[in-house]
């Protein structure tokens, strides 16, 4: 019945593999970029606020696929921009999906931090300043530390989130888990065994990442 | 900006000062960005009036390629979100069943699809209906992508209903109970029609996923959607950069009306009479679960999730 893991010919480890690697570097630049945006957006100058505003709700309402393929054709089809790259396509298009999923997936990090901002009462900060701390201990000490314990679990679903979109690359033709899925299905007759692998290979992905940053979320949670 | 009052205290003359260069600063290199963002586009000749112009003097454009694509995209959005509400009804009530036959199956059901990237059910369906139905292939991914976007959005819905029900304040099942209804009863007549005010803003939001998740289709399967035939635009009239520039300003709009409407329809409901004391609100979010943990739900009556 599985006569069709054919491991010389299609490379289902690799494509994990890329799989996990896109959402690894996306992760980590998202988390900066959007933990950037965050701070942008509650920060007391108005033209950084209003920038990190118009860019969240602009970039989170076009669709990651438009992104992604514009990643490709658009930068670098059309501009020329190789993301450091000697021209090779196989590089270069692994590089823009990462940028793009970066772009995309920052404006939901940075609801995610300013949420988790927002969740800590105004009297935290109040009874901080009351009893006569500066800024940095405000922030460093009382206001971010609760923050960060409230954001966990939002920031674990867009984890999680993003681990599935990276299937969107497979529209540039980066060599991931959903393009060899395509081509397997196209060619081999076993398509309901095939798809279960693929299912069973993100089912393996998400479903401990879930549990294990919600175990987290619950551990790390205030108690109000 | 009452976000801003935890971590900042009202700014001094020396904070004023300092916000002030900060904004300046700001300023300074964004018009830098912005400048060598504009360079480099009429390096490459696509600010060309020949670019842009097709966009206002070819009605062509419109007419045979971004209307029906947005026909396209609403229809099958529409669609999805149609066959997918009752679905996820079923299943959510079904996770909140006093029977474990019926509860565990739905919540295998219900994390299966949720923990699936849309894109490789998207793939199977395709594949499913071309080799086990004579689903024409006019349509065929029409249906792929609504079957897809189903299974997926049933899931998700599923939560929103479960969350939606759980978070009523538990008075309304104790009452509806000691007046004698069976549990069938309170289910239809008493929680749901409750949950529904509480859960529409989530479902609206829920739509603006389903909505740029059709673009999946466009690329993968062919469906003729916006995004392809905003692609269509970019090889007929060589300029990708304003093709993908107006389709992104058309989804962006569509999303942001979808967006606004929820935050209204939330708020008109939260300050409503018949408030029944409870809100669910999903992450208006691409291609993003609505996980129950990401939802807030909150329950003025202490029963919340």
């Amino acid at each position: 019945m599985f006569d069709f893991l054919d491991l010389e010919r299609y490379d289902l480890f690799g494509v994990f593999w890329t799989t996990i690697q896109l959402t690894v570097y996306s992760a980590i630049g998202s988390l900066i970029w959007g933990t950037i945006l965050a701070g942008m957006r509650v920060s007391p100058v108005p033209i950084m606020r209003g920038f990190a505003t118009v860019y969240v709700n602009l970039l989170r309402n076009t669709p990651l696929t438009l992104i992604i393929v514009f990643c490709s054709l658009g930068l670098n089809q059309t501009l020329g921009v190789t993301m450091f790259t000697d021209g090779d396509p196989e590089p270069t298009n692994f590089r823009l999906a990462v940028l793009g999923f970066i772009v995309y997936t920052a404006t939901f990090v940075c609801e995610a931090i300013r949420s988790g901002i927002n969740t800590v009462p105004v009297g935290q900060a109040e009874a901080a300043r009351a009893i006569g701390l500066p800024f940095t201990q405000v922030l460093g000490t009382i206001v971010l530390p609760q923050a960060f314990r409230a954001v966990i679990a939002p920031l674990a679903n867009v984890l999680i989130a993003l681990t599935k979109n990276t299937t969107v690359a497979a529209a540039i033709g980066v060599a991931e888990a959903s393009l060899l899925m395509k081509e397997m299905i196209e060619n081999e007759a076993q398509t309901i065994p095939i798809a279960l692998v693929f299912a069973f290979g993100f089912i393996i992905l998400t479903l401990p990442m879930g549990l294990f940053l919600g175990w987290v979320a619950n551990r790390m949670a205030v108690k109000r | 900006m009452t976000n801003l009052s935890v971590l900042y205290d009202a700014p001094g003359p020396r904070a004023k000062r300092r916000n002030a260069a900060l904004a300046v600063l700001f300023i300074v290199v964004l018009g830098l960005l912005l400048w060598v963002t504009i360079n480099a586009l009429n390096d490459k000749n696509q600010l060309d009036a020949e670019k842009w112009d097709p966009f206002v003097t070819d009605s062509r454009v419109w007419s045979t390629y971004l209307w029906p694509g947005l026909q396209e995209t609403l229809k099958a959005a529409f669609l999805s979100l149609v066959i997918a509400l009752p679905l996820g009804a079923i299943l959510g009530i079904g996770r909140l069943s006093d029977h474990w036959w019926i509860r565990r199956p739905c919540d295998v059901v219900v994390e299966f699809f949720r923990a699936l990237p849309v894109l490789l059910l998207m793939l199977f369906a395709n594949e499913a209906y071309f080799q086990w139905s004579d689903v024409d292939r006019e349509v065929r991914p029409l249906y792929a992508v609504v079957t897809a976007l189903v299974l997926y959005n049933a899931s998700v819905l599923a939560e929103i209903v479960r969350a939606g029900v759980k978070s009523l304040p538990s008075g309304q099942q104790d009452a509806s109970r000691a007046i004698g209804m069976r549990k069938g009863q309170t289910m239809v007549t008493i929680l749901l029609p409750q949950a529904v005010t509480v859960m529409l803003p989530a479902i609206v939001s829920q739509l603006v996923v389903i909505v740029k998740d059709t673009t999946l289709g466009g690329v993968m399967l062919g469906f003729g959607e916006l995004l392809s035939n905003a692609r269509l635009v970019s090889t007929n009239y060589s300029n990708t950069i304003a093709a993908y520039a107006v389709a992104a300003a058309i989804f962006i709009v569509l999303n942001f009306l979808l967006t606004s409407f929820a935050s209204w329809l939330e708020k008109k409901i939260r300050r409503g009479k018949r408030n029944p004391g409870a809100s669910v609100t999903g992450e208006p979010s691409g291609l993003e679960p609505t996980a129950p943990s990401s939802m807030t739900v909150t329950a003025s009556a202490g029963s919340a999730a």
